[in-house]
């Protein structure tokens, strides 16, 4: 049956997630910002205790998305300061055995707060991690991890503190293309990895954005994802890269549940000052009766309701496990443009008070931005619609 | 528990729906448009699928089922795909009838419902849109004015569905500040049907210019009875089904041009394989999808019986523009070759444009 109404457990899970969001996120929200390296160790250690005792889980499900939403209306940046398996526990999900779940993340939890990274992106590849130069080489029973991550989210949190896990994307076999392409966990700690620096960004400052170096970094030979094998029989149809596509479906919508967290705090904090002003939203009104402001804000929350709903749907589906690439693609695309648009009017309207860093706003509208391009920039996202649409493969449809 | 699956119930209505929009509307769609007019045969085949009396109760001779705005959505968007002047032509009793189902007093239940029960359709339609600039449902330039035992209605009507072959119409007027439907009968004096419009889409439903001059009815015809309707509550019913039927004619208009792009060659490949096209139907596919979700969100409140105002309205204005997006994008892929009457999509762009026009020309 068609239903908008989220269960009792998951409306306590909003509640909750909402109180953490505005007691424990939003006070420090502008220190982080303007802090940019600093460690908010407060929040960890809260977060990483009501994570494990339950009450702020943060799986792949729809009741994870709810409280995401809530978390990122607190803060996108402290938010990505959460501890947790993160996108290394997703990829571990995606393309691990039960043994490597097991051994990865099987005891995860416990103990002191950690964190587990993906590292795909390198300074010569960003979209097309097809053409990723990390190279992994067999050796005995180990594997030999050579090559530069750039853009790994808490990747220092990952890589240093003990228990954390970075899954790299590296290639045992560079002629073999996409079919070369396979992930590897590596453990913190292990030595020939290092954080080689962290990013100033525009936005997610509380966040850490780090580049990796693998230097002859030796690892265990069952630490590799999925099948080992290079299989060369059709280049676009390999396993390996198959792995890192899926994880993807997982994690897109997860990301497009953080980029609607940010814009209702853009839309909250808009229509609280409206309505201190006076100013009432006159919804059912004939369009040329409304003043232009009205219509901003109907057209702001429009496409916020579009972008959640269309998260929801893929979030909904994966726990129906159904096969949602196309769905997961829609929900990522639209809401990194619609909470990049939203924050962005939303500053125009506010006038001074969007653009002065008094408030909270105008870091939001940079906050904002990354959710339309990490985890697939939109036009990627794009790209994965439209071949679907089409039934068109990546060769059809370049 | 948030879900998107329609029940089996609804499943098996919409391909019923489906079918029947693909066999029959999509055969004579054209020709429809062209002609201004619509077979009865056709209507009356759809007439048999129940549509209307399967959500009326059996006490008045109906079959019993829920009235529902979700599967009302999912009908609509089915039709709509099919012929947005068919589906309206289809749907056009439910305006009179619905508003009456939900709201009217046990008498005006009685006295009217079971007409839409028989095997044969019953044309009823609705007068709400005015003739002039800055038309507003809320401040109604039609007033009825009570007198005696009756009310007295002055006005004028555009868009009125079947007007000419209605027997029952559901006239809003302002009355004591507020809007309020009227039920009246086709032999009432003063109701005068003027001549049929000419649209620049949906040429194929007959829509009529109407005026009411020192119509008199009695009190009993007030919908709702003294108590009156929840006249926003009518309103987001109709901002739902249109909303519903804007992304019926979306998602023609995508699939037509998405499967001319895969065919049309030109620089040695398929269009489709540019990006500039690709993306042009991806953004379609993306918000037809979004404003179906919406659609259901607002559909699913009134369902619950609770103001769905914000939602409907949202969702309504989303889909105008969508669905002009859509339809023009559909015409643009087709290049000269969408200009021209050969292919539907410079109709579904004619049809897509009126939706911002269209309050209360349907309902779920």
């Amino acid at each position: 049956m068609i239903d908008f109404e989220p269960t009792p457990e998951q409306k306590e899970a909003i509640k909750v997630a909402h109180e953490f969001a505005k007691e424990l996120f939003r006070p420090i929200s502008r220190y982080y910002d303007e802090h940019e390296h600093d460690s908010p160790q407060e929040l960890i250690d809260t977060t990483w205790g009501e994570r494990n005792k339950g009450t702020l889980a943060l799986g792949l499900d729809v009741t994870a998305s709810l409280r995401i939403e809530e978390l990122c209306w607190g803060d996108a940046g402290l938010f990505l300061c959460v501890p947790g398996p993160g996108l290394g526990g997703a990829a571990i999900f995606a393309s691990g055995t039960k043994e490597q779940l097991q051994r990865f993340l099987g005891s995860f939890n416990e103990g002191e707060p950690k964190w587990g990274a993906m590292a795909m992106t390198e300074p010569g590849c960003g979209s097309d991690t097809s053409a990723i130069g990390a190279t992994a080489a067999h050796d005995g029973d180990e594997w030999v991890l050579n090559g530069e991550k750039i853009f790994v989210t808490w990747g220092k949190r990952a890589a240093e503190n003990p228990g954390g896990l970075v899954v790299v994307w590296a290639t045992v076999d560079k002629s073999a293309g996409r079919a070369g392409m396979k992930s590897f966990v590596v453990p913190a700690g292990t030595p020939g990895m290092r954080v080689e620096k962290l990013e100033n960004k525009l936005g997610i400052r509380a966040s850490d954005t780090a580049t990796l170096i693998f230097d002859n970094c030796r690892i265990p030979f069952e630490n590799i994802l999925g099948n080992p094998e290079v299989k060369k029989v059709d280049k676009s149809q390999t396993k390996g890269f198959k792995g890192a596509m899926a994880t993807f479906d997982a994690t897109r919508p997860i990301v497009a549940a953080m980029a609607i967290g940010v814009g209702r705090a853009a839309l909250d904090f808009v229509k609280e000052t409206l309505e201190k002003e006076g100013i009432t939203i006159r919804y059912g009104m004939p369009k040329q009766k409304l003043t232009a402001l009205e219509r901003d804000v109907m057209e702001m929350e429009a496409n916020f309701k579009a972008a959640k709903l269309l998260t929801l749907r893929a979030l909904w589906m994966m726990s129906q496990f159904q096969p949602n690439n196309l769905e997961a693609s829609m929900a990522k695309a639209k809401a990194g443009l619609a909470v990049t648009k939203i924050t962005q009017k939303a500053v125009e309207i506010m006038g001074p008070l969007g653009y002065s860093r008094k408030y909270l706003l105008e870091k939001w509208m940079r906050d904002a931005k990354i959710n339309d391009i990490f985890e697939g920039t939109g036009q990627i996202n794009m790209l994965i619609v439209a071949r679907r649409v089409l039934d068109y493969s990546r060769d059809q449809l370049k | 528990m948030i879900s998107f699956s329609p029940t089996e119930e609804q499943q098996m209505i919409v391909s019923m729906a489906k079918q029947f929009a693909n066999d029959e509307m999509r055969k004579i769609y054209r020709q429809c448009d062209e002609n201004g007019e619509i077979p009865h045969s056709v209507i009356d085949t759809a007439w048999k699928m129940g549509l209307t009396s399967s959500s009326t109760p059996e006490e008045y001779g109906g079959s019993g089922g829920e009235h529902s705005a979700v599967t009302g959505s999912l009908i609509a968007e089915e039709l709509a795909w099919g012929d947005l002047s068919m589906a309206m032509h289809i749907l056009c009793p439910a305006v009179f009838a619905y508003p009456l189902l939900e709201m009217g007093v046990e008498a005006q239940r009685k006295k009217y419902l079971p007409l839409f029960c028989n095997a044969t359709y019953k044309a009823a339609t609705a007068a709400l849109i005015e003739p002039r600039f800055g038309f507003d449902p809320y401040t109604l330039s039609t007033v009825a004015q009570p007198n005696g035992n009756d009310y007295v209605l002055d006005g004028e009507k555009c868009y009125v569905p079947l007007a000419a072959q209605a027997d029952l119409f559901l006239v809003y007027a302002r009355e004591n500040g507020s809007s309020q439907g009227f039920i009246i009968e086709k032999s009432t004096k003063g109701l005068e049907v003027r001549e049929r419009e000419k649209n620049m889409g949906i040429r194929a439903l007959a829509t009529y210019d109407i005026s009411l001059a020192n119509c008199r009815i009695p009190k009993e015809n007030r919908l709702g009875g003294e108590k009156g309707c929840d006249f926003n509550r009518i309103m987001n019913r109709s901002r739902v089904a249109l909303s519903a039927m804007a992304v019926g004619v979306a998602k023609a208009a995508l699939e037509y041009s998405r499967d001319y792009a895969k065919e049309r060659v030109a620089f040695g490949e398929p269009v489709a394989s540019r990006q500039t096209i690709a993306f042009m139907l991806a953004e379609m596919a993306i918000e037809i999808d979004a404003t179906r979700l919406m659609t259901w969100e607002a559909a699913w409140k009134l369902d619950r019986k609770e103001d769905a105002t914000k939602e409907a309205s949202l969702v309504k204005a989303y889909a105008d523009d969508m669905v002009m997006m859509a339809t023009d994008r559909a015409v643009q892929i087709l290049g000269g070759h969408g200009y021209v009457r050969e292919h539907p999509v410079e109709l579904w762009l004619r049809n897509g444009r009126g939706f911002v026009t269209f309050d209360s020309m349907a309902i779920v």
